[in-house]
């Protein structure tokens, strides 16, 4: 028998379309499958997405960085042991663990505007990555403002809600939690950040504002710390968040 | 009524019908956490046992959630056929599933038993089958719906175009949408999730959309998947609205949560016939929904969620949809964790659509923190392309860059169409066949240089 021929993809003549959308268009086709390399491509977009997912918080790094804040730091962990069990009972990340919540009792209620939860959610990649950097613009800009920032908390295998109950322990106005949200093929390290003014246990979603994809090429860390102080100062001045606090930071802008 | 099963000298109480419903079906990770799951293996088994022996007569007497307290449970009660049922109401759900397996229950007889059906007797029936029953069955059912094309005749397999852009962009959504349509996409509806649900966004993607359907005479129906509210306003401003899109659920209460009513939706599919649009057809209504949807909104009345979904099929078929497609993996792990249980459920819903008289397709898919990836995937729409799913998704490489989930691409169409001789929508197919973009036997042709399709997007 002859050699058989090299098979080459069918390459798609519209490739030019690719300036218009993120989307995985023009892939060409082998038969009727996606060309080796657009599927190879793909995989590993997921393996990004898969170990963003089952990433751990960096603790020791974390906790060093976040000396430079000059305010106290407490580990907590939420009442999910795992993440297989974190996966399938999103009620237990949403609460802390007794002996979490024991510690943050025990420093008692701080009077604070703001608590300031750090949370693996769905990415601690997005925790690891973009939390610190986001808190170096953040935090003396909440500082200038005058606004008083309770003892910072990091907490594993949380849900947002897991502020809620922090916020109601330190006493707080405002919690507002940065959490790493569920990893898309494109984006395994956004950050998420969401408000809740007056937190306690059994808040629901509709109490919260949130901000999404925070990271370099969604919404930047500058942007974003902007977008943070506005919402902090709209909610204590109006003493909601929620439905009723709509974002209108570029209309006062405009 | 109470319900038992005596094993080795146990005996194993239901206390009502709910219950043994939801002992009664195949472990998944949201009844788990509804906290309605057997508590071990055996006892699942036995609660299947237990149901095998009810007689359907009783699913019209003990409902699940109490009549007063639910409009949902009302509308399956009020539009029971007693007729429809004579043929089957000495049945109990063992007969039921036995007879469905039989040679007697063919496609005519299948197409004459969904009036005299409730959807608690077909999640019943559904939890005594294996996946290769649900799939045996499914097929051959054949329910067929028309709007400009015929979608739903055995041996086709449709598709949704699904051309989404993270902002909504005008251009973005156009690029996906001429990959797709040249990849031979799109039978089944041309259909965009928003960003938004701005009434001004969802009108400018609506004439878009109405522009380039007329340009290049396809015939298929677009959608721009708005809450139905937004929909009605259109509506009465006369934007070219095909189909009118809904999610639903099967209660009340999820309802409720989802911002719609039984009035709405009728209210919003008399506004839509008035349109006028149709071709060869007026089934104007498109559904989406999916197992978890009620537990997610604390609005489940300890159903299963698996019950809870074909209860929501009850609230579909009163309007006579074009399309109804669970979005099955699409609400994550704490519904259902992994491929397995994605699989199963996507062949029960597909199942217990079809058997309600349903037109049902399938949003094949997965999200990251599922324990799922393509090769599940594949799996499933093997399988549904076997069991004869009416519709799947197509979206560019599978990678929906808005919604962030994995469905199904253009090509796993392709696939699925060649390994199994399933054709698009025989009006399509003929339109396709006239565009260059497949040839007689279905294959897909080399690609034009400059397809005339690619001027939807001027650059």
């Amino acid at each position: 028998m002859d050699k058989l021929e090299v098979s080459k993809a069918t390459a798609d003549p519209w490739d030019s379309l690719k300036a218009f959308t993120a989307a995985r268009i023009a892939l060409g086709r082998a038969g009727t499958s996606v060309p080796l390399k657009a599927s190879l491509a793909f995989k590993m977009a997921h393996a990004h997405a898969r170990d963003a997912v089952f990433s751990s918080l960096n603790l020791d790094l974390l906790l060093e960085e976040l000396e430079q804040f000059q305010l106290p730091v407490h580990l907590l962990h939420s009442l999910a042991t795992d993440r297989q069990e974190y996966l399938q009972r999103p009620d237990l990340g949403r609460r802390l663990h007794s002996a979490s919540a024991a510690l943050l009792s025990e420093e008692g209620q701080t009077f604070a505007d703001v608590a300031i939860v750090l949370a693996d959610g769905l990415s601690a990649t997005a925790v690891n990555t973009h939390a610190v950097p986001l808190l170096q613009i953040l935090l003396p800009a909440l500082q200038k403002a005058g606004f008083k920032v309770a003892s910072l908390t990091v907490v594993e295998q949380a849900r947002v809600a897991v502020a809620d109950e922090i916020g109601e322990l330190l006493g707080a106005k405002l919690s507002l939690v940065f959490i790493g949200e569920r990893p898309g093929l494109s984006s395994p390290d956004s950050l998420g950040a969401y408000f809740t003014y007056a937190p306690k246990l059994g808040t629901t979603d509709e109490g919260r504002n949130c901000i999404s994809n925070i990271r370099p090429e969604g919404l930047p860390y500058a942007f974003a710390a902007e977008k943070c102080l506005y919402l902090i100062k709209e909610a204590l001045r109006r003493k909601l968040t929620g439905v009723a606090l709509k974002d209108e930071m570029n209309l006062l802008e405009s | 009524m109470h319900y038992s099963h005596t094993v080795r000298h146990h005996t194993y109480q239901f206390k009502d019908l709910k219950t043994l419903l939801a002992k009664a079906s195949p472990l998944r990770s949201g009844d788990v956490l509804a906290g309605v799951v057997a508590q071990s293996y055996e006892e699942r088994v036995a609660a299947q046992i237990a149901l095998a022996d009810v007689p359907l007569k009783v699913f019209l007497k003990e409902a699940l959630i109490p009549y007063e307290q639910d409009e949902v449970t009302r509308l399956i009660l009020d539009e029971h056929d007693e007729a429809a049922f004579a043929y089957i109401s000495h049945f109990t759900v063992g007969d039921l599933r036995d007879w469905l397996l039989s040679d007697a229950a063919d496609t005519a007889a299948l197409q004459r038993l969904p009036p005299g059906l409730t959807p608690e007797m077909v999640a019943a029936v559904c939890k005594l089958m294996r996946n290769q029953e649900l799939i045996a069955v499914a097929r051959k059912c054949e329910v067929v719906t028309r709007f400009r094309n015929t979608i739903g005749l055995k041996g086709r397999l449709s598709t949704r175009l699904q051309p989404n852009h993270p902002t909504d962009d005008g251009r973005g959504i156009a690029a996906s949408l001429i990959d797709g349509l040249l990849y031979g996409s799109g039978d089944a509806v041309i259909g965009i999730n928003t960003a938004t649900d701005s009434p001004a966004v969802v009108r400018s993607l609506l004439e878009m959309l109405d522009n380039v359907r007329e340009k290049f005479s396809i015939p298929t129906q677009s959608c721009v998947l708005c809450h139905v509210t937004t929909s009605l306003e259109l509506l009465n401003k006369s934007a070219p609205v095909d189909l009118t899109f809904q999610s639903i659920g099967g209660t009340e209460k999820t309802n409720t949560s989802f911002g719609v009513s039984l009035a709405m939706l009728e209210e919003a599919r008399q506004a839509t016939l008035a349109l006028n649009r149709g071709t060869v057809g007026n089934n104007v209504m498109y559904f989406e929904t999916g197992q978890g949807s009620s537990l997610s909104a604390n609005a489940h009345h300890g159903v299963d969620q698996q019950t809870c979904e074909a209860r929501a099929y009850a609230v579909a078929r009163k309007y006579k949809p074009l399309l109804v497609n669970s979005v099955v993996g699409f609400i994550g792990p704490e519904y259902l964790y992994d491929g397995k249980q994605i699989i199963r459920a996507a062949l029960e819903d597909h199942f217990c659509g079809k058997l309600l008289g349903l037109p049902m397709g399938m949003d094949i898919c997965y999200t990251n923190h599922a324990e799922a990836d393509q090769d599940d995937m594949d799996n499933l729409l093997t399988l549904l392309g076997v069991a004869g799913c009416n519709y799947i998704m197509g979206v560019p490489g599978a990678d929906d860059i808005m919604l962030n989930y994995q469905s199904t691409s253009f090509h796993d169409a392709l696939y699925v169409r060649q390994v199994l001789g399933l054709r698009p929508a025989p009006e399509f197919e003929k339109w396709l066949v006239e565009q260059d973009i497949i040839n007689e036997q279905g294959q897909l042709l080399p690609a034009e240089k400059r397809h005339q399709l690619t001027q939807i997007l001027k650059h």
